[in-house]
């Protein structure tokens, strides 16, 4: 009877674990100091989130198909530095039009090599991300991007405007989770991604086009990694050529903390919504309570392991591993 | 000829077989655009890559252990910082004023103990906890780098020690200290993974582990050793770097790790685990310095080197796979 309730526990902590931690740790901060959990805290804390939080949604289809992606921080600043260039030069919708399409080639070669030729995505993205950061010096010649006249344009709204008194980025970071939050757990599409991950060789046999489902994730998350680009270069408009260097180590420990498993088939866009949360409270929460910028990083540390662990302990009915 | 054969030898050759197309390459195109007078394949400039290849390749040697133990090890970066700071501060030290240049090598144990016993935690929480070790050296580093980021804030930390530099910058035999420190490392964990029975385990366990636990191995203690011997390695890397250097920034040693997989996957060792060499990744090492040097000869950028090593690791896997199919092909015959 005891190992059972224990068992439920288990269970209870792995589906919802990462919800637990998160109230526990919202409520902690607020003991520690009472302005973390005011609006105008929570929506600064979102905002800047939100470029982070776009780039996990697209990574949370790669890494449930079963595969990674490390080269979306290289990535996001090719995105940047293209936009800023095009905007003085052919207008800012055709600049967006632009930077889209070519950060969705880049995408599609990824996508190509991981789904069709079937190769290792940690070393295929692990090379990408040397390639594109390369590929973007190249492009800029060493150089930081700046638009010429920073007031009189509407490029600006993506990264500074505000709706219904809601800052852009966060309306655009709420929209996109939500659409492919549907499309992850309502369409055809989002169940192949789960089967494809869950089993590769099960799919396989039971029709599902294997190379073509992995070639849209990556296709996807290129997708949102452009509109991160966007937002950051709307946001800032003019960008060093290494801006997104180290973010796809964050947008990574976000999947993870949400309770994606690196095996592919698990997790979800709410709970990457979450991990995104955390990640940002956790460094908002900590500054506020006078910590160094640099403890959140041994917390962060700390978190992703234990979450991971209990995951999968609850999983395996035991704490510590088989491994003799 | 048995099946396989042809794979094999042509991918244990072929990174040899590179250096040779790159030397080939560059002492050709070095003639015509080069912006020195001097030949690329000037003995003084081999020696020199040799050199300074050392840092990169010794963290590699201990990688090419992990990776055919079937992990992986994303801190290593971190952890040759961390080294690096606790050899040039712990000089300075007060409790070791009175040992004069003695504190040399005690500075150098402080720096290989920590390096080793950061490295072992990774090993102990991947055996203990189960977690996979992609995620928990993932966690390492942004763990070991914020402690980093915390010892002197974004400041350097520096400190010269003029006996130190005029050892790291003697020469033994015409090689310079760095060459001989990663020769010795090489031939080391060579013997380490080939004549002993930890590494015919090794191989054991990255080819199928539970395989390896049925045949009465104990996976965990491995592991574990495997990971305290790449975190000794990452720290004896800062340790050779340094000595020269004097001083180091907080963001010193980001991105080793690409580096580091790159020389290794260069040099033939599968990712899943289970095969690899020593003397493949020594070869990876040299040809992905060749290629860095060979490039500025030539007068390319940073920028295109880093495109260029992309696109080469890229062209590696798909090479790999395409003879990794046929051996499967033949097999299934």
């Amino acid at each position: 009877m005891a190992t059972v309730t224990k068992q439920q526990v288990g269970n209870v902590l792995a589906k919802q674990g990462i919800l637990i931690a998160f109230v526990a740790f919202m409520i902690a901060f607020t003991i520690a100091n009472p302005k973390f959990l005011t609006p105008d805290n929570i929506l600064s804390v979102v905002r800047s989130s939100a470029i982070l939080g776009v780039m996990a949604l697209g990574v949370t289809f790669v890494v449930i198909s079963g595969n990674l992606d490390l080269s979306v921080g290289s990535m996001m600043s090719f995105s940047t530095i293209v936009v800023l260039d095009l905007h003085d030069k052919i207008g800012p919708a055709m600049a967006i039009l632009a930077m889209f399409a070519m950060t969705l080639a880049l995408g599609a070669f990824i996508g190509f090599l991981v789904g069709y030729l079937k190769l290792n995505s940690l070393i295929v993205t692990l090379g990408m991300l040397s390639a594109i950061h390369g590929l973007t010096l190249t492009y800029s010649g060493g150089k930081n991007m700046d638009i010429a006249d920073k007031e009189g344009t509407w490029f600006s709204v993506f990264g500074q405007g505000t709706a219904l008194g809601i800052p852009v980025p966060i309306l655009i970071f709420v929209a996109l989770a939500a659409f492919l939050g549907l499309m992850l757990s309502k369409t055809p599409f989002g169940r192949k991604v789960y089967a494809v991950g869950g089993n590769g060789t099960a799919a396989t046999f039971s029709g599902i086009r294997r190379a073509r489902t992995v070639f849209l994730c990556y296709v996807m998350s290129a997708a949102c990694v452009a509109t991160a680009g966007l937002i950051q270069a709307s946001r800032s408009l003019g960008s060093q050529n290494t801006v997104g260097q180290g973010l796809e180590l964050e947008v990574l420990a976000a999947v993870i903390l949400g309770g994606a498993s690196l095996l592919g088939g698990s997790g979800t866009i709410f709970k990457t919504v979450i991990g995104v949360l955390i990640l940002g409270f956790i460094q908002n929460g900590l500054l506020l309570i006078g910590l160094q910028f640099y403890v959140q990083f041994i917390v962060t540390w700390v978190i992703i392991i234990l979450a991971v662990w209990l995951d999968i302990a609850a999983k395996r009915g035991k704490l510590w591993s088989p491994i003799a | 000829m048995k099946p396989g054969t042809l794979s094999k030898a042509l991918k244990s050759g072929a990174i040899w077989g590179f250096i040779v197309l790159e030397l080939i390459f560059f002492s050709i195109a070095g003639e015509f655009l080069s912006l020195s007078d001097k030949a690329f394949m000037d003995w003084e400039n081999m020696l020199l890559l040799l050199k300074q290849s050392a840092p990169i390749g010794i963290i590699a040697i201990g990688m090419t252990i992990v990776m055919v133990n079937g992990n992986i090890d994303l801190s290593v970066g971190a952890t040759y910082a961390i080294a690096a700071i606790v050899l040039l501060d712990s000089m300075t030290w007060p409790i070791f004023a009175g040992l004069g240049d003695w504190v040399i090598p005690v500075s150098w144990l402080l720096a290989l103990a920590v390096g080793t016993v950061l490295g072992a935690i990774n090993g102990l929480i991947v055996w203990k906890t189960g977690v996979d070790a992609f995620i928990v050296t993932l966690g390492a580093m942004l763990g070991y780098r914020g402690i980093v980021f915390m010892f002197n804030g974004e400041q350097p930390t520096s400190h010269l020690n003029w006996t130190l530099v005029d050892f790291a910058e003697a020469e033994f035999l015409g090689l310079a200290t760095a060459s001989w420190f990663l020769l010795v490392v090489t031939v080391a964990i060579w013997f380490l993974m080939t004549k002993t029975v930890h590494g015919r385990n090794a191989y054991a366990i990255g080819d199928n582990r539970e395989a390896a636990v049925n045949a009465g191995i104990r996976v965990g203690p491995h592991i574990m050793i495997n990971f305290a011997i790449i975190g000794f390695l990452a720290a004896l890397s800062a340790v050779v770097f340094y000595s020269e250097s004097g001083s180091v920034n907080p963001n010193d040693g980001q991105l080793y790790e690409l580096w580091v997989i790159t020389a290794v996957v260069l040099g033939g060792t599968k990712i899943t685990g289970g095969a690899g060499s020593v003397i493949g990744t020594f070869g990876g090492v040299i040809a992905i310095q060749l290629l860095r040097k060979g490039l500025g000869h030539i007068g390319a950028d940073t920028s295109t080197v880093n495109l260029v090593i992309g696109l080469i690791l890229i062209v590696v896997l798909i090479l790999d796979r395409q003879l990794n199919v046929k051996g499967k092909e033949e097999l299934k015959v």
